[in-house]
């Protein structure tokens, strides 16, 4: 190419200069892709990111309008992952809503579950027990932790730090069994109950946890030295997605991302629900409300977490001693054999070998974990199987029309979920359903304050700052 | 701030427009007409006492088959309010006629009030006048009815869409 066609060729790069194509000189470079009368200049382009793309970690679609790889302007599409919780929760019994709540945030089920229960306790107006409330304490702080490792990994993952991912799902797998040493599931643990949980710990979990959060410690100690301070993880995070303090107030954004910007507000510091008020704790804070303050602030939670739990665990109240399930134990299915035959003399005094965490519970298990309430809580498998009133009352719980029946009226209560405060709304018209559920989704606000965080900023930006808001489709679109 | 305390305040404020309050199970809760709420909303926000600056959650409840409230307006919004400064809630209720489904928007005090009111719009079929952008928020464009309301039933399908060929 001589000199003078490579001038002309590199002039012809700028979109308003004119091009020289078969010695024809009249047409600009936009008028040569787009036809004639396209004009010069630039326009910007609109771009469709999602609804199912690799590197957006949940079926949400963000339409970008670019001027170059500027993002001038955008729209958050949501609700692909629309199951009509809500509307579900309408038509079963209050307890029926459990298996649901589970899928809200499908990361730490375990705090929809308390929350929701919480919710219905609050409007039935009864107490749960000591000893669970210090459960409910041990496996939300446990699912919180669960929740950052996972919204930190993933979103390191996409800055291309797979080794931290690797790591934090390592760490979480711990965790995971913890989990399901308790509940029976990994995920799906429906292990809430108004009035109570499903089952009491299983012996041995004191060890178990401690186990574990040497693990996770250990992992949160090679995450900090592989990237905090890493180059290009922070070039990719500090400074990227800031929202100032005031702003994320007016956008209704609690949680980590809230405390990122210097807001100490944590539900269970300011208006502390179970046993919160019994353990010390310190909110860490951010100071710049971006990418890398929400990862920080996140990575401070987990160890705070931790903190709650091991306190909890060792406060817990009737000690770490499970049920003995030695001596007079029976086998359940004799014992049920028995209760069929009517050979049901003295049956109500032996206590049965159930596992605690799969099959329901025996009568001191129950005690402790359950509130004394009739109304509301399934009476221990010694007393339906074993004693009319047992029976009755079981049945009056599990048939249609009866079971848990809030008086008429409506309440609100609020945990602290990993990504912020969730809300439950609950309104009773006096039946045995719920007459509406709302469940105030934490990480809504961030997902709608999306397109204010990555405007004027780079396309690639989108991927840390969407990282950091840790959107979770179940809860998001319920 | 003592929960009574605030709904004294509002009495104060709106007059004959607060139409009820109560505390069921420690909630205070303030009934208002829908000429007051935002008034309300904004004098909650602003006023050095109350400071509600966050507008926690808004959505609506259908009350079409409640028993008792067979003669009364079918919906009510329901405004979460939260202190972050003085750590207190307060809940609004605005009651809505079946026949005018109609509520002022509250985007100018809230951004976040944009979704919600689309969802509620989405859900119920409540239309927030002023809004500046009213459209679904769950549910997709071509969607029929309003899936919360009690009068929709649980089972009903809905046409299949497609691209427009």
């Amino acid at each position: 190419m001589t000199s003078e066609a490579s001038r002309q060729a590199r002039a012809g790069d700028s979109p308003g200069a004119r091009a020289m194509v078969n010695g024809e000189a009249s047409r600009t470079t936009r008028e040569l892709f787009l036809g004639e009368g396209a004009g010069g200049g630039t326009q910007n382009l609109t771009v469709n990111i999602g609804p199912a793309h690799p590197a957006m970690h949940g079926i949400i679609r963000i339409l970008a309008e670019l001027d170059g790889e500027i993002i001038v302007k955008s729209d958050v599409e949501i609700g692909y992952l629309h199951r009509a919780f809500e509307k579900d929760c309408e038509v079963g019994p209050w307890n029926n809503a459990m298996p649901y709540t589970d899928r809200l945030n499908y990361v730490s089920p375990l705090i929809n579950n308390f929350g929701y229960c919480s919710a219905v306790e609050k409007l039935l107006g009864i107490d749960i027990t000591e000893r669970c409330k210090y459960i409910r304490v041990i496996m939300s702080e446990i699912s919180r932790i669960c929740d950052h490792l996972t919204c930190v990994g993933a979103s390191a993952m996409e800055l291309g730090a797979f080794t931290v991912f690797l790591y934090m799902i390592k760490a979480r797998e711990f965790l995971w069994e913890l989990v399901e040493d308790v509940t029976g599931a990994r995920l799906t643990i429906s292990y809430g109950r108004v009035g109570g949980v499903k089952a009491d710990l299983p012996a041995g979990f004191d060890d178990k946890v401690k186990k574990a959060f040497v693990e996770v410690r250990q992992v949160l100690e090679e995450v900090h030295v592989l990237i905090t301070g890493n180059r290009i993880f922070m070039d990719r995070m500090v400074g990227v997605g800031a929202l100032s303090a005031e702003e994320t107030v007016a956008w209704a954004i609690t949680g980590p991302l809230l405390r990122a910007a210097g807001v100490p507000f944590d539900v269970r510091k300011a208006q502390p629900y179970w046993a919160y008020d019994r353990v010390q704790f310190e909110i860490p804070l951010g100071k710049n409300g971006d990418n890398f303050d929400r990862y920080l602030v996140r990575m401070a939670e987990m160890e705070q977490s931790m903190r709650i739990v091991e306190q909890a665990l060792g406060a817990l109240p009737g000690g770490s001693i499970q049920v003995d399930w030695e001596g007079k134990a029976i086998d359940p299915a004799a014992y049920v054999d028995r209760g069929k035959q009517g050979k049901t003399e003295g049956l109500l005094f032996v206590p049965i070998a159930l596992s605690p965490n799969l099959q329901g519970q025996g009568r001191d298990a129950q005690k402790r974990v359950n509130a004394p309430d009739k109304r509301v809580v399934l009476p221990p498998k010694e007393n339906t199987y074993g004693s009319i009133e047992g029976l009755m009352n079981h049945f009056m719980l599990v048939m249609e029309g009866f079971g848990i029946r809030p008086p008429m009226g409506e309440a609100y209560f609020a945990v602290e979920g990993a990504n912020g405060e969730l809300g439950f709304y609950v309104v009773s018209d006096g039946s045995d359903r719920p007459y509406r559920v709302r469940c105030r989704p934490p990480c809504l606000p961030p997902v709608a304050a999306m397109s204010r965080m990555i405007e004027g900023q780079m396309v690639a930006d989108i991927i840390p700052t969407f990282g950091s808001v840790n959107m979770i489709g179940g809860e998001l679109d319920r | 701030m003592d929960g009574q305390a605030i709904l004294a305040r509002l009495e104060t404020r709106l007059g004959a427009r607060l139409l009820g309050t109560h505390d069921h199970r420690g909630d205070h809760t303030a009934i208002v007409a829908r000429e007051g709420i935002i008034e309300a909303l904004t004098f909650s926000r602003d006023e050095s006492d109350l400071r509600f600056n966050v507008l926690m959650d808004l959505t609506a409840v259908d009350y079409l088959k409640l028993p008792g409230r067979e003669d009364g307006p079918r919906f009510d919004v329901v405004y979460h309010l939260y202190s972050i400064p003085h750590n207190h809630r307060i809940r609004l209720k605005v009651p809505v006629e079946q026949d005018d489904p109609v509520v002022p928007t509250a985007t100018s005090l809230w951004p976040i009030a944009n979704w919600l009111e689309r969802e509620v719009w989405d859900m119920f079929g409540i239309r927030f006048a002023g809004h500046p952008d009213l459209r679904r928020l769950l549910m997709y464009e071509e969607f029929e009815g309003h899936p919360l309301r009690k009068d929709y039933p649980i089972e009903r399908r809905q046409p299949l869409i497609g691209p427009k060929v």
